[in-house]
């Protein structure tokens, strides 16, 4: 029997018994189309994540210490400022030094718990952020350990509302010491509600102010320590010369050799960190959707086993008539397949449907990003074509090896 | 062309054996109109079954046109039945999804046989169903499906057509239709029939008749004057 004809008897047959066939399709539809929807959710979530740290910029490097900064070895602002240095670190582009403090920030009647980071002028343009209103923090009053705030817009709306916070005054107080008076000169941009590094509810003063004002942490030789240093690097392709330059200058400083008592963490670093963090997750998902496959699977086996038990006479006609063991295999097995095939297919559409569906859609007050993608469609549609073929092998394995006169009595 | 030698057939049904056939022989040559006839439980029906191949012998020998038949696999055993044997059998075994055209077709697809249309559409002229070809077994009388099964057997010319009880399920006239075909196939065409049947009336339309009781052949002796369906054959 040629391929043509066993595709022609399978798809008849399949014809045959349209509402069954259907439901066995079913199965497979909505395991795959699971798979793929949940995959291309997935997806999504990912690629907001790294557009989100890309908005930051790709070329930024984190210094931080390692023991904790309390230890006396930790980061100096004098180590900060010896980064900037032309001819030992030429592809440092901008050191952004800072402190940072959890506080309580109160305007009027209003007050808020936040962070609040001690830094430099540099720091706007290192993160890459734009001003919403008013001015940023200038180096003259870095200089003269001014009392001045920037707010982020979540802060500002939590003590201002509506009106501008632009010229108010708030009050800052951390732990130790007492509350300060700081006068709001700035409200920066709003960045949405992405999770993380976002400043919208930090509050920013000089990190001099921070230092001095505020709270300080001197190491044993008296030097100001700061919590981290950001590092804008001159170029993408220059993160790792930069990291090299660092690494140079700190330990020369810090006098170490083997383990340096500091980390350089790049942005890149820390996207492939949560790529992998989030790739472990899809997969996950994408186990518990291809476990609805598998079901999928058990439903098309079933119907085959049922399918046989009713096409025994059949089964025994054609054997009567000259079908070899390989004819009846063979229709039967494509049988399976077919219906896993187009199981998979209509689930394909069903899949992709849904994700476009969910695409900028808000649900439960988040909104979704999905990234539908030709591989996970494509494995999606080839795996249930395999779960066709595994089931359906022991199905037309008993139908082929029925005795024929046996097959043709059957009632 | 067939030459049986002591053939034996032994079932096990759970404990026990049962024997079938207790040593038949029988030969037929090519061109033959003969019956194989006995009352139900006599062996008749595994003798059709090891005659067409569908079932081995347990002991004895079968040729078939030379071929020892007791040597051959599944396979080889299915490719004789695909294209030496046609069957014809009491219940039709129709395939009720496909048309007239359909079922005739059927064993020359397994067969690989070129122009399956043309030779399907000739076998079922000669049935006189050239105006059914499209329609479903359901649609068609007793007589009409069994002469589909007729024209599905010849299609593929096999080499002897073996009509299991053809007339047992239907109504006289219809019975005398197919016992004309198979005749005029005979004469005509030189065709080898074997017709296995309990009945007497059907028996006595062939040439020689083979009695077989007990698993054994008890008599086989020629027909003196066959009754000729369609002309002294209603009564």
């Amino acid at each position: 029997m040629n391929p043509i004809e066993v595709l022609a008897t399978a798809i008849s047959s399949l014809g045959a018994n349209k509402l069954r066939t259907i439901l066995a399709l079913l199965g497979i539809v909505i395991g795959v189309a699971a798979v793929i929807s949940t995959m291309s959710v997935g997806r999504g979530a990912q690629a907001q994540v790294t557009a989100t740290i890309q908005g930051l910029g790709t070329n930024l490097l984190f210094v931080r210490p390692t023991g904790g900064g309390q230890e006396g070895s930790g980061l100096t602002l004098d180590d900060a400022y010896s980064l900037i240095d032309a001819e030992a670190a030429p592809s440092v582009a901008r050191v952004a030094p800072e402190i940072s403090l959890a506080g309580t920030i109160v305007a009027g009647r209003e007050s808020t718990f936040g962070q609040v980071l001690g830094i430099t002028p540099e720091f706007l343009s290192v993160r890459n952020y734009e001003m919403g209103s008013g001015q940023f923090i200038s180096g003259i009053q870095v200089q003269n350990i001014s009392e001045v705030a920037v707010l982020g817009p979540e802060i500002a709306e939590t003590l201002f509302g509506f009106r501008d916070p632009v010229g108010q005054t708030v009050r800052i107080g951390t732990g130790t010491g007492s509350p300060r008076h700081f006068t709001v000169i700035g409200v920066l941009e709003s960045r949405g509600g992405s999770p993380f590094g976002n400043l919208d509810s930090y509050a920013l003063i000089p990190i001099t102010t921070a230092y001095y004002r505020l709270e300080s942490q001197r190491t044993v030789q008296g030097e100001v320590t700061v919590g981290s240093i950001n590092v804008q690097a001159v170029d993408v392709d220059l993160i790792d010369t930069a990291i090299a330059e660092i690494d140079t200058i700190l330990r020369l400083r810090h006098r170490v050799t083997d383990t340096p008592d500091f980390t350089i963490a790049s942005q890149q670093a820390t996207i492939d960190t949560l790529t992998d963090t989030q790739e472990t997750f899809v997969v996950f998902l994408g186990v518990i959707a291809g476990i609805s496959l598998l079901v999928g699977g058990i439903g098309i086996m079933n119907i085959m086993l049922v399918s046989v038990t009713e096409r025994i006479r059949e089964i025994g006609i054609r054997k009567a008539m000259g079908a070899k063991k390989r004819d009846i295999l063979s229709q039967f097995v494509l049988e399976a397949v077919l219906l896993s095939f187009g199981g998979g297919l209509v689930g394909a559409v069903c899949g992709v449907g849904v994700s476009r569906f969910v695409d900028d859609r808000e649900l439960g007050g988040q909104t979704f990003q999905t990234v539908v993608t030709g591989d996970i469609t494509i494995l999606a549609i080839v795996v249930s074509v395999a779960i066709g073929l595994f089931f359906g092998i022991y199905p037309a394995v008993r139908a082929s090896n029925l005795h024929p006169i046996e097959a043709l009595r059957y009632e | 062309m067939i030459d049986l030698k002591d053939v034996t057939k032994v079932y096990r049904m759970g404990e026990i054996d049962v024997a079938a056939l207790n040593g038949v022989s029988i030969h037929i040559d090519e061109g033959e109109l003969m019956s194989i006839m006995g009352p139900s439980g006599s062996g008749k029906s595994t003798l059709m079954n090891v005659l067409g191949c569908l079932d081995a012998p347990t002991s004895g020998t079968y040729h078939f046109e030379g071929q020892d038949v007791g040597s051959l696999n599944d396979n080889g055993l299915a490719n004789i039945r695909n294209r030496k044997i046609g069957f014809v059998f009491q219940t039709y075994n129709l395939l009720p999804r496909l048309t007239a055209l359909g079922n005739v077709e059927l064993p020359m697809l397994y067969g690989n046989k070129k122009n399956r249309r043309r030779r399907a559409m000739e076998a079922l002229d000669r049935v006189g169903l050239s105006d059914r070809v499209n329609h479903r077994p359901t649609e068609l009388s007793g007589g009409q499906q069994q002469r589909v099964g007729i024209a599905r057997a010849l299609a593929k010319e096999p080499s002897v057509l073996l009509a299991d009880e053809p007339s047992g399920n239907l109504d006289s006239s219809s019975s005398q239709e197919i016992m004309t075909i198979l005749q005029k196939l005979n004469s005509d065409d030189g065709m080898t029939v074997v017709i296995v049947t309990h009945d007497s009336e059907v028996a006595n339309h062939t040439r020689r008749i083979v009695s077989v009781r007990d698993g054994l052949v008890v008599d086989d002796s020629a027909v003196a004057a066959p009754h000729q369906a369609g002309r002294g054959g209603r009564e």
